[in-house]
């Protein structure tokens, strides 16, 4: 099993959940976090005084997957997340050694 | 404001024609209650309340930092109630009465307590306690105008006494030279709403309360941004409802001249807003919403001196004039000299109401679609006139605003501790939080 995070636009978090549901994964988590890249932040001024806002808003998803599903995710969210400019985001890859099910109790890939 | 005073009551015109048509002299002489006056004066003064409580409240609220939003409103909203009492109390009777041998700086004592304004008095053409309560909304937004310079960092407690003694021994004197039968007035300077009395008038004190509190912890490296523009947006629209209170209800009547003192406002305040829209479009390329709120009063302060005065045409010359300075002195000139007038008190309300001030000379002339100079005057004495006056306040009211500032350092402190401003003035000084989300 692999769980993975992947940090993207917020705009483009709808197209992204279509294209996971589309392939069948059954389930994700969203946080709206805020953070720097390449894109860095951006400035905003009020009456003249311009203040550098270093971190800039964005969606973390994470999804718990079985080993044969990751692939398929990975190409979900990096064809429906991309717009070809800067500050897209990133996928990352971990490996998940246990899932449990509180409900039923059920762990492992039943439990996804 | 006084000229009409003037006219309604016993000027020297009517003892002119007095002797021409006694009988009809004597039916003015008296002073007749017009109901169609009095009920437009009415709803005049509480739209001059209504700028003050909510519309300067929020507009000022909203450029704060989320921990003292609640500090800024509570300043305005005690600034209304103890103005108000101070008004009753000897305020209205030390601007607005006949002083003897000071008058030409101060009113007198006749009227203490509101002695004689009776349901039965009557002022001009309304009741003298409709007059006494419109004048009250002046002097409650006036000092509440200030808050804006030492926002987010003055002790409630000191602010309170500062107003209290800036009020009486500034906001009122000032008032009488220009209103109430003082020296100003007497010399002909044009102030048909309060661009002296009221704008430049804050705008120094609150320069000086700037200087002489210093600059906010962190300013200018610290990110400031205003917590919520929506609220400041909101403000500003209610300011430029409300104004039409101030500006037209300043004829204190309902005829002509206050109708067009609501057009050249609506026209001034609309010039001076896209003025600072384009400003900034060009200078940061991007128009913002803080910037078109903001020439919107700043074409609203300019137009307040002229507005009995100067002509459609000229409202966009004044609104023009009055934003362009105030931007560059909010934007480039504050951040090049480095002293904190937090939301730009001096900047907007202050620059704004010298140019109007010295305007209004130039735009009442009736070549210029003016209402037309006294006679005697040409554009050159009339604008000598209004800088004569212009200087006037900004030397009493920044030395007196100043004193009286280190008085109250000296005293209690003006300042709240380092401790205090970073956590906020809504908790440290009041135990509330504006935000429970």
């Amino acid at each position: 099993m692999k769980l993975v995070a992947a940090v993207i636009k917020p705009f483009k978090l709808d197209d992204v959940r279509e294209a996971l549901a589309d392939i069948g994964v059954s389930g994700i988590t969203v946080i709206e976090v805020k953070g720097f890249g390449r894109q860095k932040g951006h400035t905003e001024l009020y009456r003249g005084a311009e203040y550098v806002v270093d971190f800039l808003p964005k969606i973390k998803i994470e999804i718990a997957v079985d080993d044969a599903l990751v692939d398929k995710v990975i190409e979900a969210i990096s064809g429906a997340a991309r717009t070809g400019k800067i500050g897209d985001g990133k996928i990352f890859v971990f490996d998940l050694s246990h899932v449990i099910r509180i409900r039923t109790g059920e762990t492992g890939p039943d439990a996804l | 404001m006084i000229d009409r005073l003037i006219r309604r009551g016993v000027a020297p015109v009517l003892l002119a024609l007095a002797a021409l048509l006694p009988t009809l002299a004597l039916a003015q002489d008296t002073p007749t209650l017009d109901t169609g006056d009095t009920a437009w004066m009415l709803v005049a003064t509480a739209l001059v309340l209504f700028m003050t409580l909510p519309g300067l409240a929020l507009f000022y609220a909203g450029m704060v930092r989320a921990k003292n939003v609640l500090s800024v409103l509570m300043q305005c909203f005690a600034i209304a109630s103890l103005m108000s009492l101070l008004w009753a109390i000897y305020g209205y009777s030390l601007a607005f009465t006949d002083g003897g041998g000071l008058n030409d700086w101060v009113g007198g004592l006749s009227k203490l307590f509101l002695a004689g304004v009776t349901v039965d008095a009557v002022s001009g053409s309304i009741p003298e306690s409709l007059f006494m309560v419109f004048q009250m909304t002046f002097f409650i937004i006036t000092p509440a105008l200030i808050v804006g310079a030492f926002a987010e960092r003055m002790k409630f407690s000191a602010m309170l006494w500062f107003m209290a003694i800036w009020g009486t021994l500034i906001y009122i004197p000032i008032a009488h030279w220009v209103w109430g039968g003082g020296w100003i007035g007497g010399m002909g300077a044009l102030d048909f709403a309060g661009g002296t009395v009221v704008h430049i008038n804050a705008g120094i004190a609150g320069l000086v309360a700037a200087l002489v509190l210093g600059r906010r912890k962190g300013y200018p490296g610290t990110a400031m941004p205003p917590h919520n523009l929506g609220l400041t947006v909101v403000g500003a629209s209610m300011l430029w409802v409300g104004w039409f209170g101030f500006n037209a209800g300043s004829e204190l009547a309902a005829d002509g001249t206050a109708a067009m003192a609501m057009v050249v406002t609506q026209i001034s305040t609309a010039t001076a807003a896209l003025t600072w829209m384009f400003l900034e479009w060009l200078r940061h390329g991007k128009p913002s919403v803080l910037g078109i709120a903001t020439g919107a009063i700043a074409g609203l302060v300019a137009i307040t001196p002229a507005s009995g005065t100067a002509g459609p045409m000229g409202a966009i010359a004044i609104g023009f004039g009055g934003a362009f300075f105030a931007f560059i002195a909010s934007t480039m000139v504050k951040r090049s000299l480095g002293y904190d007038d937090s939301l730009d008190v001096w900047g907007v309300h202050g620059i704004a109401g010298i140019v109007g001030a010295l305007l209004t000379g130039v735009f009442a002339d009736a070549s210029l679609g003016g209402a037309g100079l006294a006679e005697g005057m040409t554009i050159a004495s009339q604008v000598w006139v209004q800088f004569v006056s212009i200087l006037a306040t900004l030397i009493y009211g920044g030395i007196g605003s100043f004193v009286i500032l280190k008085v109250v350092d000296w005293t209690i402190g003006l300042r709240v501790t380092e401790e205090q401003e970073t956590e906020g003035l809504d908790i440290a000084q009041h135990d509330e939080r504006g935000y429970i989300l």
